[in-house]
């Protein structure tokens, strides 16, 4: 309590309250007085009594002095001194602060951006209870390791597996829900019962589906998401029990899903409708063999392992393999973790981004490094003055802690903004799939962790000169004229500025092959025309699923005829099954002539297009042999097929194709072939050649079985060749499905080149990022080059004054200079090129037609930085030039 | 702190505070000579260092001071024991005899302290 309270009183001394030096000086003076009078009294001479009373008093300035720190907080008071100090110096130098904080703020940003970003994704929990219980399940299968689970499987699954406590499987479909005016596409998903309990997400109102609302035939139900329950219904509570219309069948709403549930892993999606899995009217749903795209989401029993598991499901598999081995032979089941579904993709590249940013955190650290120990190298004169008028080595000490701190404090805030606005920004770009992006806030820690890092490198490399000039002889140092410790400061700025290059070049190296590997991607023929071509769904009235074949197909056509005349549009086609880079769809054949393979492991599996006679000059795809599609090719001619040239070289090698016939599986009739078209990459630009499943087979679309022809209905897609300008070509669209009737309706319009560039979005975004921390590196490390070189020429001054008054010519001043910078740079390159050769390898799966240590890319960026290098260097070598020699020799 | 006495800076704090409470109001140059005299003129206090030690004790409470006139007429700075200045004496007064006790039977067992 005493203490306190003292330091409070101090305090308020601090601030010019309670007593002030005046009245210590009417005390000390009243004291004199009458000890004056008493000698006085005692005998003493007037002279006598004032000179003993004085010395008894001791040294006035002293008390003074013991009296003044009593009074207040000595060291607040210094502290104060110290930064209003530190703020008129760095305000002095205005080029260094703002050097200085600004590459700070820049490293710490962006490390802390990219670390929450990572941190984030990578390591964060998933949002649901005990995440690390959650699995996804794949059928493996001959061409798929990933396949699509059929339903009857799935419950089989469900019933005879042992480690898992709920599992549940799903697929999504594109609602149309018909209310009054324009008919609108809700986004749905066929589930089964314990989805959401699977996955721990509980309605806000309602209940979720019994087992037996799951089943095909049960009453139609349906649970709604809260964005559908606020936006149709009002966000009432009376919601339940009302009904909901979706494809023209009324489904009763029991429950609502908080809109805070978002996911979209495979077909484990969220979405604005979910309805029972026995509702969907696929002839599929109940065939074991059959891919209709839909994935399982499994939580495992508290305490079973991912391998107890994995033996689990393969007694299951295996038991099925054996009660249904036509379909079910060599189908296992693929376990993969609902995390590492999640982010498996993007690890490798925010790996390789983490790298990046550190280096670029490492060459800020470095600079300011760097900076700090250039400027307090240039403050040793000022340091030995001050040491020679009887500052102490702690307090200069303090004096440049102070000062670090300043730069730190400014530099923080600054990289706080940075670090906000960078993470908002970074969860932006990043892929969709990643369902927490939009919980992922700042990570402070981190923050702190970048700001304290650089700081220490700073204050570190600031305070050894300022150690070692305070610790030398003032005299020797104000002697030298501040060139004290040059030699050793010299070296430490050289290694900084070589390792500044060296990073630079890494980074500049994992830019430049990003680069290439894009211009290589760019350049790779997709295998048709990806320009003028867009893409939309399309669905007839509801009343037509499940109708009479004809009149669907009597449909299409008029719809593909009023398409076809609509201004802008050049040619359209349907397409059923796959569609380049955005799906796929695949089936089994045999070829005729040999027996039906017994079961479905021996048959052969192709990519499967379904799509109209126009589709080749839709897309642009080269036709090789024989012929396409024609209109003829109906549901009464006979059943042709048209395949790839991959397809030809690898069931026909060396042979004709033309007039071969092959068998597709769950279908009796044969396909004879009519012609050969050019390959399309389907799984994308970078991505197709290596995928186990390449050969592609073409189907008319008119030639579809009866009981597909009724499911068209509810949607497929259509591809459009246009002319002209996009948006009014689309309206122009929308005017013609409007006047059909308003029960029609188009829904996800896009274009084939933003699925190509959509494809590389993820490439793309690295090397904006990768290229932006190179070129943020690389003026760094100009800026650390150039003020080594300025740094070289101040020094020098001198001598540069004595060689041009021996004769030295501005060429040979100006030669000498840069080559003081060639040499840092060349060093850096050449370990750059070390350290590049060793880390692009972590890159390799991000590249793609170019190889880890591309010879061209490591030059040509060798060549730029050399460049850069030395145009940094020539703006101080050039001013090394004027140097006037007179001047320079009288200078000293 | 010029500290060129031979007493330290807690002993000097309690000197102040005995002279005090024996004393009543006293001004600095009064409590330096009675601590003075009270020693038998054996220390010898450099007055200076008193006032940096009366504005301590000021600061943690133990004294309150006021402008007033001296014996002599002089005007002069009284300082007087506050009642937590009190409570610290006899606190500090009895710690001091306890020590200086146990350091007595130490150095000189033959005399009893």
């Amino acid at each position: 309590m005493r203490g306190l309270r003292a330091f409070w009183m101090r305090l308020r001394g601090l601030l010019g309250a309670g007593h002030d030096e005046a009245e210590l000086e009417a005390e000390l003076e009243s004291h004199l007085q009458m000890h004056i009078d008493d000698n006085l009294r005692a005998g003493m001479t007037p002279k006598e009594a004032r000179r003993d009373a004085v010395i008894r008093l001791g040294g006035m300035e002293q008390t003074r002095q013991a009296y003044r720190e009593r009074q207040t907080l000595p060291w607040m008071d210094t502290l104060g001194q110290d930064v209003r100090f530190g703020l008129r110096t760095l305000g002095k130098s205005p080029a260094f602060t703002l050097v200085a904080v600004l590459t700070l703020a820049l490293g710490i940003g962006a490390n802390t951006a990219i670390f929450s970003i990572v941190n984030g994704v990578l390591l964060n929990p998933l949002p649901f209870p005990h995440p690390e219980q959650l699995v996804i399940l794949h059928e493996s299968k001959q061409n798929f390791e990933f396949g699509s689970v059929s339903y009857p499987n799935f419950q089989d699954w469900r019933k005879d597996n042992r480690t898992f406590s709920s599992m549940a499987v799903s697929r999504g479909y594109y609602f149309s829900l018909i209310g009054t005016g324009v008919a609108e596409q809700l986004d749905g998903e066929h589930i089964t019962s314990d989805f959401f309990e699977t996955l721990g997400v509980a309605p806000i109102l309602g209940r979720t589906f019994t087992r037996a609302e799951e089943r095909p035939g049960a009453g139609p139900v349906v649970l709604i998401s809260e964005g559908v329950w606020r936006r149709k219904f009002g966000g009432t509570l009376d919601v339940l029990g009302k009904s909901i219309t979706l494809e023209g069948r009324n489904y009763t709403i029991i429950g609502v899903i908080p809109a805070k549930f978002h996911l979209a892993v495979w077909s484990v999606r969220s979405a604005d409708v979910y309805v029972p899995m026995g509702q969907w009217n696929n002839p599929g749903l109940n065939e074991r063999g059959a891919g209709l795209g839909m994935r399982a989401v499994a939580r495992l029993k508290p305490g079973v392992s991912l391998e107890q598991a994995n033996a689990d499901m393969a007694r299951v598999t295996g038991n099925l393999a054996a009660a249904y081995p036509d379909v079910n032979k060599g189908i296992q089941a693929k376990l993969v973790p609902l995390k590492e579904q999640m982010v498996g993709d993007v690890r490798p590249f925010l790996l390789v981004l983490s790298v990046a940013v550190g280096f670029v955190l490492l060459i800020a650290c470095v600079n300011v490094a760097s900076l700090m120990l250039a400027r307090s190298t240039g403050r040793m004169r000022e340091f030995a003055v001050r040491t020679a008028l009887g500052a102490s080595r702690r307090r200069i000490v303090r004096q440049l802690l102070t000062e670090s701190l300043l730069l730190a404090i400014a530099a923080g805030a600054l990289g706080l903004l940075l670090a906000v606005s960078g993470t908002h920004a970074g969860l932006k770009l990043l892929p969709e799939a990643l369902p927490r992006a939009d919980e992922i806030g700042l990570d402070l820690r981190v923050l702190l962790f970048t700001t304290a890092i650089s700081l220490l490198a700073g204050t570190l490399f600031g305070l050894a000169p300022a150690l070692k000039s305070s610790q030398a002889d003032p005299q020797t140092a104000l002697k030298e004229g501040g060139r004290g410790a040059s030699g050793i400061r010299h070296r430490a700025q050289s290694v900084f500025v070589i390792t500044e290059m060296a990073m630079a070049l890494v980074l500049l190296i994992g830019a430049g092959l990003m680069v290439r590997s894009l211009a290589r991607l760019w350049s790779v023929d997709p295998g048709f025309n990806p320009r003028n071509v867009l893409t939309f769904g399309y669905t007839l009235p509801p009343s037509m699923i499940n109708g009479n074949p004809d009149t669907i197909r009597a449909a299409y056509r008029s719809f593909d005829d009023q398409l076809a005349a609509t201004p802008g549009v050049e040619a359209v086609s349907q397409s059923w099954g796959g569609l380049p880079m955005e799906g796929e769809d695949d089936t089994l054949f045999w070829l005729d002539g040999h027996p039906k393979p017994a079961n479905t492991n021996g048959m052969n599996g192709t990519i499967i297009y379904n799509v109209g006679p126009d589709y080749l000059r839709v897309m642009g795809i080269q036709l090789r042999r024989g012929r396409f599609f024609t209109a003829h090719d109906e549901e009464k001619a006979p059943y042709v097929g048209v395949i790839d040239d991959v397809f030809a070289d690898k069931y026909f090698p060396g042979q004709d194709p033309i007039g071969k016939r092959i068998v597709l599986d769950g279908d009796d009739r044969k396909l004879e072939i009519v012609g050969v078209v050019s390959h399309v990459k389907q799984f994308g630009l970078d991505a197709d050649d290596t995928q186990p499943l390449r050969v592609q087979l073409y189907t008319a679309w008119m030639q579809t079985p009866d009981d597909f022809t009724r499911l068209a209905p509810s949607g497929i897609d259509e591809v459009v060749r246009y002319k002209g300008d996009l948006g009014s070509v689309m309206d122009a669209i929308r005017r013609t499905v409007g006047q059909m009737s308003n029960e029609q309706m188009i829904y996800n319009p896009g274009t084939m080149e933003s699925a190509i560039s959509d494809s590389l979005a993820e490439r793309r975004f690295a090397m904006v990022l990768l290229a932006v921390f190179a070129v943020l590196s690389l003026l760094l490390a100009s800026v650390g080059i150039y003020g080594v070189i300025a740094y070289v020429v101040g020094q020098r001054t001198q001598e540069i004054g004595i060689r041009m008054a021996l004769g030295a010519q501005r060429k040979d001043v100006l030669r000498l200079m840069l080559w003081e910078g060639m040499r840092l740079a060349l060093m850096g390159i050449g370990t750059g090129i070390a350290t590049a050769l060793a880390l692009t390898r972590l890159m390799t799966k991000m590249l793609y037609g170019v190889s880890a240590t591309d010879p061209l890319t490591f030059l040509g960026v060798a060549v730029v930085l050399m460049l850069v290098a030395v145009t940094a260097c020539y703006v101080p070598a050039r001013r090394a030039t004027r140097i006037d020699p007179m001047r320079a020799l009288r200078a000293e | 702190m010029g500290d060129k006495t031979d007493i330290r800076q807690g002993t000097l704090a309690l000197m102040v505070l005995k002279t005090l409470e024996t004393m009543g109001a006293l001004h600095g140059y009064g409590i330096a000579r009675r601590i003075e005299q009270t020693s038998g003129d054996q220390l010898s206090l450099n007055y200076g260092t008193l006032y940096p030690a009366l504005l301590k004790l000021e600061q943690e409470g133990a004294i309150s001071s006021e402008w007033g006139t001296s014996e002599n007429n002089r005007k002069a700075k009284f300082y007087k024991l506050t009642r937590t200045g009190k409570k610290q004496l006899e606190h500090e007064a009895r710690e001091w005899e306890q020590a200086n006790a146990i350091l007595a039977r130490f150095l000189s067992p033959a005399e009893e302290g």
